[in-house]
């Protein structure tokens, strides 16, 4: 019924997808399965017309198609449940269904008694029962999944793609929408259906296609493989990075940071886990598993309902992050832009941002000479490469951004530095500086959290990894268990426990 | 990159060199105010006499006071709109206690001092942990100052008042008025702080990127409490220059100055939504909606007509300002 064929896609220089065909049949679900970043979201972006492919064609029932955008990727009969819902969250379900075609009466007004016996109809097809006359907010995450799915079908959609849907529901919520998607495949409807969870795949699935670094490793009947042959054809074999090499555990590290309980939510896993002088801890999972969370939650920067955290050996808590800075554990966050950097200022104001005790003068001023030199000196360690240091921020690559962040933090005592994803969107080059960096960072006695998707990464930089799943640590490996089957493994399958 | 290198260094080779000023954020609202001068000067002779110029400065005193506090908030991406009511109050209390109760003058002042900056702290704390967006909690505290002033002095001006307070409203220095100099002081202050101290950093910061700020250990709520207690603390030193010049405690005084407030913050070239802007273009932009009101008085224009053209070229100038 579709079928995708040599699709290329090219963003700049960089080649995301190199050739990914993908073939669906009416009244089957489709597994589109690969880590995060093989291309599974660019290549569904090139479905619904979102995205153009570079190369290659989309066929719909033998004929050949092409979106020039989303709305006639709808036209034909193509629908999406996107992982961040699109809907409006204080209108009706059945607002939201025909939002931007409402139907209307004679007098031009909405039409609502139609448009509520449209959207029962089509919910009946679906054989749900929600709702409809309050706000989207107040149904559940699974109903308002339900919704999106309705308003897909309201479309006439024919194949469905669902991104991920499972992530936020509870087991039983996740029934419900298998039970839902057998109904539609009963109706002929083709289904794609993005997952991390192989136990779902297995579960519902009757076709798989596997991608891995944007290329088309194979597709096959779910009945054919297993679960160990899944995960091989997702991680395969790779061109291992150039890491610097592990110095190994040293005897008698002592624990700088002892975590005895983290419970992001109310009723969620908690967490626990001990970082030690001089290593690096990977923290490795799925996007959503909770690794980002833990930490800030550590920090003082995300409401935990629990949060118990020795710093060497002496319970704190922090309500902030200036108050963790001063015990010594510094961020270095995901997004550089969002969350990093302040991009209207230069390169020293940004580094000297949380550095003001140090150079003052009269006790109240800053004193700009020892800022600038302390500055450039701290940019000359991690090796920024810029005009000077007071060029605007924004106007660095990647790597140097990184850079900038890392500076920030060289001239404090610290003694645990959290790294939430240090590489994503800097280049090979840049890479293996800033991995060297952290392992001068450990040489001398820092302690480092690790967060990353990049599963070479992981494996390449950790001395151990704690593996996360739905909220929660599921599992802690070190030594020869840190490699790429064994975390996904655990990432994907594991057990979280549930403490009240 | 070489171009950039290039360009900044044309600026220092050729001796005095005025091309930074086009670079700087106070370009435009130096042509500006280099324009509508010129203007006022073609259309009323009068204008560029000493005489009127300090008159014009004087007049303009009390906003330019007003905006200085106005300038720390929209900085840190927040906004004070209770700024003329919270001057209000402070010069009706300092006023009804130097008439009712016999304090001395000076003491009153201080009073008044406390209030202003009291109020600015409550309006701090409500936006920094109280997580409450700042256009409604100063709207709030605008309609509370405004009626504790109405309660406190029933309505009327409290007059009365010892009369060497009116030094701070029209005493003078040689030729220059006590306001000016009084404004000028604060500005000088106003620049150090943000210029010169880790505490101005802070608020730039957080008007560029608060996320960024607060991960990295910048004690953000900290830094919003002050900018408020300034904004609070600079309505009352504007409240005892008014309270000099009208010899008694107004309740009803500084209606819409919140506004012509942020005019001259916006016209001095700071962004509205934080992070960019200097202080001395906040003077500038002041001095600026003076010129404005003063020339269009002595060109004698209809004064409903007048707020008709202010509106328009404050309309003008962010239209020309947008990109930077």
């Amino acid at each position: 019924m579709l079928q995708l064929t040599g699709i290329k896609k090219k963003f700049g220089n960089i080649q995301v997808l190199h050739g990914v065909d993908l073939n669906v049949r009416a009244g089957e679900v489709h597994a589109l399965l690969g880590e995060n970043g093989a291309g599974k979201s660019t290549l569904m972006k090139i479905l619904t017309g979102i995205l153009q492919p570079t190369e290659g064609t989309i066929r719909i029932e033998g004929e050949e198609r092409k979106f020039a955008n989303y709305d006639e990727a709808i036209e034909a009969g193509i629908g999406i449940v996107f992982q961040e819902f699109s809907l409006i969250p204080h209108l009706t379900a059945v607002e939201n269904m025909f939002l931007a075609r409402e139907m209307k009466n004679k007098l031009g007004l909405l039409d609502r008694r139609t448009m509520r016996a449209r959207s029962k109809e089509i919910l009946a097809r679906l054989e749900v029962d929600l709702p409809l006359d309050v706000p989207i907010t107040k149904l559940s995450v699974a109903e308002q999944q339900f919704v999106e799915i309705a308003k897909a079908l309201s479309l006439n959609a024919r194949i469905l793609v669902l991104d991920e849907p499972t992530a936020t529901l509870t087991p039983s919520e996740v029934e419900h929408l298998f039970k839902v998607m057998r109904e539609l495949r009963k109706q002929g409807v083709a289904i794609i259906f993005i997952s991390h969870h192989l136990e779902e795949i297995f579960e519902i699935c009757d076709r798989i296609t596997v991608l891995r670094d944007g290329e088309f490793v194979g597709d096959c009947n779910v009945s054919d493989v297993d679960n160990d042959r899944l995960v091989e054809m997702m991680v395969g074999r790779r061109i291992e990075n150039s890491f610097p090499e592990k110095p190994g555990p040293r005897p008698g590290a002592k624990v700088m940071l002892e975590c005895e309980e983290v419970q992001l939510r109310k009723n969620g896993p908690v967490s626990q886990f001990e970082l030690r002088e001089g290593e690096i801890l990977g923290f490795a999972g799925l996007v959503g598993s909770g690794r980002t969370e833990t930490a800030l939650a550590m920090l003082g920067a995300f409401p935990a309902t629990r949060c118990k955290v020795l710093v060497d050996g002496e319970e704190t808590r922090f309500r902030e992050p200036a108050e963790a800075l001063a015990h010594g554990i510094g961020l270095l966050p995901e997004s550089r832009k969002e969350q990093g950097l302040i991009t209207s200022f230069s390169i020293l104001q940004n580094i000297s941002l949380n550095n003001y005790g140090k150079y003052r003068k009269y006790h109240w001023f800053i004193d700009l000479k020892k800022e600038m030199a302390a500055s450039e000196a701290a940019m000359a360690q991690v090796r920024v490469k810029a005009q000077g240091a007071t060029a605007r921020v924004d106007t660095l690559s990647g790597g140097n951004q990184q850079k900038v962040v890392i500076a920030r933090w060289l001239n404090h005592q610290m003694k645990v530095l959290i790294f939430d994803e240090p590489t994503r969107g800097i280049d090979v080059g840049a890479k293996a500086e800033i991995y060297q960096l952290m392992r001068e960072f450990t040489a001398k006695g820092y302690a480092i959290i690790m967060i990353s998707s990049e599963l070479p990464e992981v494996i390449g930089m950790s001395d151990r990894v704690c593996v996360f799943r739905q909220g929660g640590i599921v599992a802690t490996v070190e030594g020869d268990s840190i490699n790429s089957e064994e975390i996904m493994t655990h990432a994907t399958t594991g057990r979280v426990q549930n403490v009240a | 990159m070489s171009h950039n290198a290039n360009t900044a260094d044309s600026g220092k080779k050729g001796g005095i060199s005025f091309g930074w000023i086009l670079h700087s954020p106070l370009a435009l609202p130096l042509i500006g105010l280099i324009v509508v001068s010129i203007l006022m000067g073609f259309a009323s002779e009068n204008f560029f006499s000493v005489s009127n110029i300090m008159n014009v400065l004087r007049q303009v005193s009390i906003v330019g006071i007003l905006a200085v506090g106005m300038t720390f908030v929209i900085l840190t991406g927040g906004i004070d709109l209770s700024v003329g009511a919270v001057m209000a109050l402070a010069g009706t209390i300092a006023a009804g206690l130097m008439v009712n109760t016999g304090l001395p003058g000076w003491i009153a002042l201080l009073a008044g001092l406390g209030v202003g900056m009291g109020l600015g702290l409550f309006n701090g704390a409500l936006v920094a942990w109280g997580r409450m967006p700042a256009i409604i909690v100063t709207l709030a505290t605008m309609g509370i100052a405004r009626g504790f002033g109405l309660l406190y002095s029933g309505g009327y001006p409290i007059s009365g008042i010892p009369s060497w307070i009116s030094w701070f409203g029209i005493g003078r220095v040689g030729i220059v008025p006590v306001p000016v100099i009084a404004m000028v002081v604060i500005y000088a202050l106003a620049w150090v702080l943000l210029q010169r101290t880790p505490f101005g950093r802070h608020v730039y910061a957080i008007g560029g990127n608060e996320l960024a700020a607060k991960l990295s250990g910048v004690k953000t709520q900290w830094v919003k409490l002050a900018v408020y207690g300034i904004s609070g603390l600079t309505s009352a030193l504007a409240a005892i220059i008014l309270t000099g010049r009208l010899m008694s405690g107004q309740p009803n005084a500084g209606v819409g100055f919140e506004l012509d407030a942020i005019a001259a913050v916006v016209l001095g070239g700071t962004a509205i939504a934080g992070g960019r802007g200097l202080i001395l273009g906040t003077l500038i932009g002041a001095i600026l909606l003076g010129i404005l009101n003063n020339g269009l008085n002595l060109m004698g224009i209809n004064p409903y007509m007048q707020d008709v053209i202010k509106g328009a070229i404050i309309l003008l100038a962010i239209y020309i300002g947008r990109e930077w």
